[in-house]
């Protein structure tokens, strides 16, 4: 087999802290200090000038992608997953080691690269296009596909900056869908939009790699890597963990990261993973047990709370929910505010809890975690935290079910239900 | 052994990505690949900029044309500094000097701050990164366009007839896009490593405008060190070019060789450092 589409030998990537990454330097400091830097070593010959330290985001790391072939990669944030991505896109040069692609590439690490406010939709797609990589005669060719996909209809004309959040992120994701390289490189882009747009996103990626196309992808979406690839890589802390079936990598990693140190409470005010336009910021959140204590247990049958302090500035009302997401990528429970109706929270501005109560929890034995949000009442996203608060859902001490019934095994949920059995009319 | 050999030829087409050391080509046949992507930046830039200012067009006319105005009253009237043709009267000879100038001041000051501008892209998306700061200079060609139509307005209102030395016009268009280009390659790239760089530039704009001879003539420079030192300036060729080709006047001479000299060679210098100090862009961006 030497139909090798992509290959990494001994790929590291390494980044000096306190260096080149530091925020950025400027003339006037590098200037002063190469005035003082003589008078420095006269005082303290032999000390070193600077100390940096580094910090290897890659090291080590063997890939070789078939041609054809879609290749997962995961792992937890800040594991090498994106840095890797970025030194095979060619955005950044590789430390050590080297890629070898054969074929035209496009990278997709962002959708709306360059997207302009002050654009219309129309002139969007012509300048999208032609930064990931298409030519005019191609862009022309496609324009009323991507349009169509897009479904911004006669906003077209209009600039972006009037766009929904929503429709805005549909005609970057359908630009890019229409791109045709024979490697395509997709970083975690498809966690935007509406539910809808979402499932098409996928379809489109699933034919994407399905379709021959090589493809190198990068996601949290547990799901979605068993559907859209056959290999699957783990990357941690800059290597190369574990390699082999898509089924096999998934499992064991969300093994490990179970194990993880976890509570029930969490600092939100700097998560990473988080979208939406920022008016109002969810910056802590708890698990609550049945006892009010905060946990990282819940058990089926039993009641269970979350709570999420939030500071808004916004000048509208809010929307709150809370969603409970499978180890997996699956989103299983949906908890809103609506669901109280006598709750009219209004415009809400300072800083306030929401608490969503659940009387009992109907999810069978697990690992589950949270989505919480806030929305405008137009479903705006205005803050969208992801993946927070981890927790094992387990069966109660004194349950009546004799063995175990787990959500890989059996099914996610569980409902209050009552059998019987009677001898057939 | 056979295995080898396949994965051998295999490898004739691969692409390789790998760290570069010290100085690289400036593979100007990829920057060629990339000339549609210049087109739509530079059609961004242009785009944008009619869009986002409320007088458009007019500003274009306006900022010429004021400065123009307050130069004759200043400098002409009140300080008595003379145009050296005496049938190409102040106002004309000031305004051709201008329009090299402004297009000179504008691509600095884009182009200055254009890698920075546009992270999201470098860190994003690869593409040659000097198609960034080419397309920031290019953008300037239609204000430079539309001063032109002002200035042969005011040729006509004046009754002053273009030469036949107007043919070599393009060429001192190229020239003043090339110095343009010279000058921003350095800043935009050092900018990127040194963030202080943007505020130093509209200082050095301003005293560079008083260093070049957009306001007097060359001419008024005595001859020795100093016509020498002035000579070094990449501007001095491309206003005195545009003057003689515009309005006749005399041809420019030694200097112009020298001055053109010095864009060559900054242009080279800015393209070699351009491309060296391009691979950590991304990182430090």
């Amino acid at each position: 087999m030497s139909d090798i589409a992509l290959r990494a030998v001994g790929l590291g990537k390494m980044y000096r802290i306190g260096a080149e990454r530091e925020a950025y330097r400027t003339l006037r400091d590098t200037l002063a200090r190469a005035a003082k830097r003589p008078i420095e070593r006269l005082r303290h010959p032999g000390a070193a000038t600077h100390a940096s330290e580094q910090l290897w985001a890659l090291r080590d790391i063997d890939l070789e992608v078939q041609h054809g072939e879609a290749l997962g990669v995961i792992g937890s944030n800040g594991a090498g997953k994106s840095t890797l991505l970025k030194v095979v896109s060619r955005i950044t040069e590789p430390t050590e080691g080297r890629v070898e692609v054969k074929g035209r590439v496009a990278s997709l690490l962002e959708v709306g690269s360059g997207f302009h406010n002050e654009l219309t939709g129309r002139e969007n797609i012509q300048l999208n296009g032609a930064i990931l990589g298409m030519t005019r005669a191609e862009i022309k060719r496609k324009f009323d596909d991507i349009v169509e996909f897009s479904e911004i209809g006669h906003f077209l004309d209009t600039p972006v900056k009037r766009y929904s959040s929503g429709m805005y992120v549909r005609l970057a994701f359908a630009v890019a869908a229409h791109l045709d390289p024979e490697i395509m490189i997709v970083d975690e882009v498809l966690a935007v939009g509406d539910a809808s747009f979402q499932k098409k996103c996928l379809g489109k990626m699933n034919e994407v790699a399905h379709g021959g196309r090589t493809v190198l992808f990068v996601s949290h979406n547990m799901t979605a890597i068993q559907n859209l690839c056959s290999r699957c890589v783990w990357i941690d802390e800059g290597s190369i963990r574990q390699s082999g079936g898509a089924q096999e990598v998934v499992y064991s990693y969300l093994g490990r990261s179970a194990e993880g140190p976890v509570s029930g409470e969490i600092d939100l005010a700097h998560w990473p993973h988080r979208y939406g336009s920022g008016e109002a910021r969810i910056v802590h959140a708890r698990l609550l047990d049945e006892n009010g204590v905060m946990t990282t247990t819940v058990h089926r049958t039993r009641p269970m709370e979350v709570r999420f302090v939030f500071e808004s500035r916004c000048a509208h009302p809010l929307h709150f929910t809370a969603q409970i997401v499978a180890d997996t990528g699956e989103k299983l429970l949906h908890l809103s505010h609506h669901d109280t109706p006598e709750l009219r929270p209004g415009v809400l501005k300072g800083q306030y809890e929401v608490a969503f109560a659940v009387p009992v929890l109907p999810l069978c034995e697990g690992q589950y975690k949270f989505w919480l949000a806030i929305h405008t009442e137009s479903m705006v996203p205005v803050d969208v935290v992801m993946d927070v608060l981890p927790f094992v859902a387990e069966d109660i001490a004194d349950s009546p079910r004799p063995y175990r019934t787990t959500a890989s095994e059996s099914a996610f949920c569980w409902t209050p239900s009552h059998c019987s059995i009677s001898p057939a009319p | 052994m056979s295995r080898h050999s396949i994965d051998t030829a295999a490898d004739a087409q691969f692409f390789v990505i790998e760290r570069k050391r010290g100085w690289t080509g400036l593979d100007l046949r990829e920057l060629w690949r990339y000339r549609e992507l210049m087109y739509f930046l530079t059609w961004r830039d242009v785009l944008v900029r009619y869009k986002q200012a409320v007088l458009g067009v007019a500003w274009a006319v306006l900022q010429p044309l004021l400065t123009m105005v307050v130069f004759t009253v200043i400098f002409n009237r009140l300080l008595g500094v003379k145009s050296p043709a005496s049938d190409v009267p102040y106002p004309v000879f000031s305004f051709a000097g201008l329009l090299p100038w402004q297009f000179f001041a504008g691509a600095l000051a884009r182009s200055g701050v254009s890698l920075v501008g546009n992270a999201n892209l470098l860190t994003k998306v690869y593409f040659p990164r000097l198609v960034i700061p080419i397309s920031a200079v290019l953008a300037g060609l239609v204000d430079l366009g539309i001063s032109f139509l002002v200035l042969i307005a005011l040729m006509a209102a004046y009754g002053i007839a273009p030469t036949w030395h107007a043919v070599f016009l393009p060429l001192f268009v190229v020239l003043a896009i090339a110095a343009s280009l010279a000058v921003s390659l350095w800043l935009s790239a050092l900018n990127v490593l040194y963030r202080d760089v943007q505020y130093i530039i509209p200082f050095l704009v301003q005293l560079w405008m008083f260093v070049s001879p957009v306001i007097y003539p060359v001419s008024s420079i005595p001859a020795g060190p100093l016509r020498v030192a002035f000579s070094l300036n990449p501007m001095t060729g491309v206003i005195g070019g545009f003057r003689w080709a515009l309005l006749g006047q005399q041809f420019p001479g030694g200097y112009m060789w020298a001055s053109t000299a010095v864009v060559a060679v900054l242009l080279l210098g800015g393209l070699f450092y351009f491309k060296r100090m391009e691979r950590v862009f991304a990182d430090v961006v």
